[in-house]
């Protein structure tokens, strides 16, 4: 047993990582099927993809220390003001690379 | 309310090609980040192959680095199974994501669902959510920046694989926090009204609340459950 492990245990290994990761990638979707799409399930999941941004960044943006910081109120503040994706991510990048200079 | 659930879908090119275009933004940060990957697949000893074949099917950045990081020479059903755990703890976030594709993707047929739910990503994943909240329908948008985002990935673990020795470190550029500062753009056209707003500060506030006490990648599945069943629960009750 061992000495397979030993010819195909990254390949076993690999598969594994890939079978558990698209279960949780289509599990989510999958489970849904089963509950109704009412109104206020529908408001749910409306709120959950500005709620997982913000249960991202907001502890990396209060512990993540200066750089971070700077990473995330740049960006917030250039899509804010210019509403372009790209140059927010290009000053937040920026404004993290200049604190960390100094 | 926001959602645009009556939408029906359609595929178009140029629905792709928008969707290429919007994966742009997070590439770099995306390629920054297959460098590191790559090089730590060539370091842990997989060959070319196998790191190819782990940056398709499991890409999920995270995910590899740390099973990498505790990858051993010789693997037992022990350290296989652990590293399929640690995969499925950090990956957690994208089982709330795919809940989040149900009223999009439950609207077409189900191969195309499942097969598009295997390019599910943060960047793919956040792409899509916007597109959709600005009323758009086209599942094409989704493939597209699922293309661009694939492409760059697996180009940039390839070098990374090679070239690893070489590789300065990305936090020098600010690189390593693409990802927190496109999250942070892509909050603002999610923005839907002062209301929707509280249910932000309470996910937000568990959410750091529960990185303090709890290890690992836990906060994020708290913090955004918590945020969403009060955001959908201060919308306008209308039943």
């Amino acid at each position: 047993m061992n000495a397979d492990l030993a010819t195909f245990g990254t390949w076993i290994a690999i598969a594994a990582m890939a079978a558990v990761t698209y279960a949780i990638r289509a599990g989510g979707f999958w489970l849904m099927g089963y509950v109704p799409l009412t109104r206020r399930v529908r408001s749910i999941l409306s709120a959950l993809p500005g709620s997982v941004v913000v249960a991202v960044i907001l502890p990396l943006a209060v512990r993540g220390g200066a750089a971070a910081t700077a990473a995330v109120l740049t960006s917030l503040a250039v899509m804010a003001w210019c509403r372009n994706d790209l140059l927010a991510v290009v000053c937040g990048m920026g404004a993290a690379a200049l604190v960390r200079a100094f | 309310m926001t959602s645009s659930e009556t939408k029906r879908d359609k595929s178009t090119w140029s629905g792709f090609v928008l969707g290429m275009r919007l994966g742009f933004p997070v590439a770099p940060g995306i390629m920054a980040f297959g460098l590191v990957v790559g090089a730590a697949a060539a370091r842990t000893g997989l060959s070319f192959f196998q790191s190819l074949a782990m940056n398709f099917l499991v890409c999920s950045g995270i995910a590899q680095l740390v099973a990498l990081e505790i990858w051993p020479p010789v693997l037992t059903w022990g350290v296989i199974a652990t590293i399929a755990l640690l995969t499925a703890v950090v990956g957690a976030r994208l089982f709330l994501m795919s809940v989040a594709m149900r009223p999009w993707f439950g609207q077409m047929p189900a191969w195309q669902a499942y097969a598009g739910l295997f390019f599910l990503t943060d960047a793919t994943w956040l792409i899509a959510m916007r597109y959709r909240s600005d009323g758009g329908g086209d599942v094409a948008v989704y493939f597209g920046a699922a293309a661009t985002i694939m492409a760059g990935w697996l180009a940039a673990t390839a070098i990374g694989f090679f070239a690893g020795g070489f590789i300065v470190d990305p936090a020098r550029y600010g690189f390593d926090l693409v990802m927190p500062a496109f999250f942070a753009a892509m909050l603002v056209p999610l923005w839907a009204g002062a209301r929707r707003a509280w249910g932000w500060v309470i996910g937000g506030a568990v959410a750091v609340a529960v990185e303090r006490l709890v290890p690992g990648w836990w906060f994020i599945v708290a913090g955004s459950i918590a945020g969403a069943v009060a955001g959908g629960y201060l919308d306008e009750p209308e039943e």
